[in-house]
């Protein structure tokens, strides 16, 4: 059954980049908006997010939103648009504020300011040394953040279409974006929702590998869907891996240990980060401290030989664990069984957050392959590049870019539905789904998405995660076009309609597999090393060829054209890159 | 009805047991993958087995509900989920369940553990023993297998006013507040609405009509803000017959709630604050 809903417009995903366009859209008289998450939201990855965000507030000493600049475009390795960069930058300290008078519990200082607290990369007087500039709410920021955002948009009265499963969107012939298809996860029914305007905030795709700091959920949905309809992939290639994640599981254990004095130490005990980043120590960018623990690890340094080191909060004493980090010290007991007010914390580099994505202006406004706009489609947060991050994001700035670009979609969005007509329908808006599922659901013999699944993880981890070589990615390469053959046989055991979660993990491990391999080509194509993308076999910056970022478009017989696009450079000449 | 799989190695067969057919699933043709046993998603060298008993309930085939037993291979130290997650990839596709983070963060997964509602994230095979039951939450209408209908749980939520109210003047800045203010209410942001709370509470399950002690919480958390200027509305809310006042001072709530929010000490701060209006105290 095919229903139909009007909207002016949309918004796809219910983490902190969406609702903050939500409540955008809200505030705007007359407009009809819409929220469209595949989960509740407040289980949305972005609660998830421990330790900060950052805005030079200069709240315990003295910072300023250029030197933020400055430490973001250092930290993307020059590949951040600086025009963007400066936009987040200097919006940053009054989102902060904003978000404080929405409500958001801030922890405090004594003089009853937002608190803050050093965070990696983040530097007074460009590059001198750590700065104060990571507003808190204790370890559980990223939960305040969205707690506070739903909390607002309940206030705000917006309508929210909760477990429904985007799986298209609907391009009308003239090129605009007049809405999106979706599945509703209760009944398996398809829904078209037509509307002005849709913003993408669908969040990452850590689960394209198997060592992950992300949900189930970050399957990379939107992404995929607009690899798909013929819009570009942004630098896919930058993949970041957070230094800790708890060995084994990869649960993310927040910088913010690092920030309150914690260390790192291999297996003779010694605090190695000092060999790797003189000044900034435990504190350099997370390119370069994942670097460094996989380093440690691979020449046997790793503890008792393992794959992972400590991380050592001993000396912070039980007062800071207890209070600044509560949640890591429960996931340290829960999963470990190890009490992190006594002993270190056994890690290793997780998979975190993907810096490429749909590509964006400053607007939040998708952009097609020759760099124009799509008109009606937007994207912010994960899902999207606006090139902040350029090739590593630096900690706390995800959840910087989520409520600035949230709120600047909102806004535009708001603005563009005032002049914009409903897009007429195209025929058959619903045809591609309809038979992808049913393609699915008619196979009886197979083998199960979860087997294609580990196989892709495994692979991707071995060969295009922190270390990397060409033929080392070719062989995975083979290996994912492989399993994408493999999936056109994937087995859906549960042939029912009502709450069918097997077909959905089915379909979005199609969206994984679509990933990974636009990762891949994207990084064997790229022969430098920059930021988190770092080639054995190429292992320098090489600006005079490749300060320019990669975009990859899907042609209508399923192959991969790369084009590029230049930087955005303004005040910060590209220089050495040094902690 | 059987249904079989193979593994390799120290693989047990696994084996299913069910009083009904599973109709609606393709779980009987479903083969193990050859190369590896039929672990946890991440079951290392030291996997055992373990036997889970599972609620099973889909209303578009099944006229009653039923329990499954499953055996799986995992690690000790492997979530609940873990197991779960192995039966439905590589055994049941059809056992439904919600989850996303899979750290006891995002709020998908409670669910009745042995007995008692928990998150599945976040509790080890090793603490439940070798046999696991796993039932849906109580007090809400079984949509399908552990999945429950969280409608009317969110409607709770939004009846007590769960957001921030002061439209006095803002300034550039931040507003102000002590650390000892912003202690105040510290336990109750913690809650990440999973309801394990309220579907734990004797009273919600007597009465669907109790605001639950979820609900309470999101309430405490405005209440005791000092930012805050809609206390009185929301003291009054829960003053309503269906408010604080149907808590019995149970504490399966506080015992249930996996962010250990003490929340009958919030449910009681509450009740003080409508009897001798202290909410600022």
């Amino acid at each position: 059954m095919i229903h139909t809903h009007t909207y002016d417009a949309l918004v796809v995903g219910g983490g902190g980049a969406g609702l903050m366009t939500a409540i955008y859209l809200s505030r705007a008289p007359g407009l009809r908006t819409a929220v469209i998450s595949k989960l509740y939201p407040t289980r949305s990855h972005t609660g998830a997010a421990q330790g900060g965000i950052c805005a030079a507030l200069a709240n315990l000493e003295e910072d300023h939103p250029e030197w933020h600049a400055f430490d973001t475009v250092k930290g993307s390795d020059y590949l951040g648009d600086q025009d963007s960069i400066q936009v987040m930058c200097e919006e940053a300290v009054p989102v902060i504020i904003e978000l404080e008078h929405m409500g958001l519990p801030f922890s405090r200082t004594p003089e009853g300011k937002i608190a803050q607290r050093p965070f990696g990369g983040h530097t007074h007087h460009f590059g001198q040394g750590p700065v104060r500039r990571s507003c808190y709410a204790a370890d559980r920021t990223g939960h305040m953040i969205l707690q506070t955002l739903y909390q607002n948009c309940i206030k705000n009265g917006v309508d929210f279409y909760d477990e429904f499963q985007v799986v298209d969107l609907v391009m009308a012939d003239d090129g605009r974006c007049g809405g999106v298809i979706a599945y509703e996860v209760a009944t398996g029914d398809l829904h078209v929702f037509r509307s002005k305007a849709v913003e993408f905030a669908t969040g990452g795709f850590g689960r394209v590998w198997s060592i992950t700091s992300n949900a189930h959920a970050n399957t990379g949905d939107g992404v995929a869907i607009a690899l798909r309809r013929g819009i570009p992939l942004e630098d896919m290639e930058f993949y970041q891996f957070h230094p800790t994640g708890i060995y084994r599981l990869g649960i993310l254990i927040t910088e913010g240990v690092r920030g309150e004095g914690g260390v790192l130490r291999n297996d003779h005990g010694e605090r190695f980060m000092e060999r790797y980043a003189p000044t900034m120590k435990d504190l350099a960018s997370r390119d370069v401290v994942a670097r460094a623990i996989s380093k440690e690890i691979r020449e046997g340094r790793g503890i008792g030989g393992k794959k992972y080191v400590y991380l050592d909060a001993t000396h912070l004493g039980a007062d800071v664990i207890e209070n600044k980090l509560p949640d890591i010290a429960d996931f340290c007991r829960t999963y470990l069984g190890v009490d992190p007010v006594k002993e270190p914390m056994p890690i290793q580099p997780t998979a975190h957050y993907g810096m490429g994505g749909i590509p964006t202006d400053v607007e939040c406004r998708a952009l097609d392959e020759a760099h124009n706009v799509i008109p009606g489609l937007y994207a912010a947060g994960e899902c999207a590049c606006v090139s902040v991050h350029g090739a590593n994001r630096l900690g706390t700035n995800s959840l910087l870019d989520l409520v600035v670009f949230g709120r600047r979609g909102g806004i535009a969005m708001a603005e563009f539905c005032k002049t914009a007509d409903l897009p007429p329908l195209p025929a058959n808006p619903t045809a591609r789904i309809e038979a992808e599922f049913t393609r699915i659901l008619a196979t009886e013999k197979g083998e199960p998405a979860a087997r294609i699944r580990e196989e892709m993880q495994d692979v991707m981890q071995d060969a295009v995660g922190i270390f990397r070589e060409g033929p080392g990615m070719e062989a995975a390469l083979v290996k994912v076009r492989e399993l994408k053959q493999r999936f056109q046989n994937v087995l859906v055991m549960d042939k029912g309609k009502n709450f069918n979660t097997d077909l959905l993990e089915a379909w979005e491990l199609g969206n994984l597999l679509d990933l990974a391999e636009v990762t891949t080509v994207s990084a064997i194509n790229r022969t430098e090393s920059r930021g988190a993308h770092l080639r054995e076999d190429y292992l320098d910056r090489n600006d005079a060829e490749w300060l320019k970022h990669t975009m990859v478009t899907q042609r209508e017989d399923g192959t991969l054209a790369i084009s590029y696009k230049p930087v955005v450079i303004k005040q910060f000449e590209p220089k050495e890159r040094v902690y | 009805m059987k249904a079989e799989t193979e593994g390799q190695g120290g693989a047990k067969r696994d084996s299913t047991t069910a009083d009904a057919s599973s109709a609606g699933t393709a779980a009987a043709n479903a083969k193990a993958p050859a190369q590896k046993p039929v672990p946890g998603p991440k079951a290392g060298g030291g996997a055992k087995p373990v036997t889970v008993r599972v609620f099973r309930f889909n209303p578009e085939t099944d006229a009653e509900p039923k329990y499954q037993e499953f055996q799986v291979q995992v690690d000790p130290t492997d979530r609940v989920l873990d197991a779960l997650n192995a039966i439905k990839w590589y055994q049941d596709g059809s056992l439904t369940y919600r989850r996303s983070c899979a750290h006891g963060i995002c709020g998908s997964d409670a669910m009745r553990i042995n007995g008692v509602n928990r998150l599945a994230c976040k509790v080890l095979v090793k603490d439940v023993g070798e046999r696991v039951t796993v039932e849906p939450i109580m007090g809400f209408r079984v949509k399908k297998d552990l999945v429950v209908d969280m409608e009317p749980f969110f409607a709770q939520f939004r009846s007590v006013l769960p957001y921030f109210i002061n439209d006095g003047r803002t300034t550039e800045r931040e507003r102000l507040q002590s650390i000892d203010d912003r202690e105040k209410f510290d336990d109750t942001t913690k809650c990440i609405l999973c309801a394990a709370c309220t579907t734990s509470c004797p009273s919600f399950w007597a009465n669907e009509n109790f605001v639950g002690p979820a609900a309470i919480v999101n309430a405490h958390r405005f209440i005791f803000d000092s930012r805050d200027s809609a206390a009185g509305e929301r003291l009054s809310i829960l003053n309503d017959r269906e408010g604080v006042w149907r808590c019995r001072t149970i504490f399966n709530c506080t015992e249930a709630c996996p962010r250990e929010i003490r929340i009958t000490k919030a449910i009681g701060e509450v009740k003080k604050a409508i009897l001798y209006g202290t909410a600022r105290v």
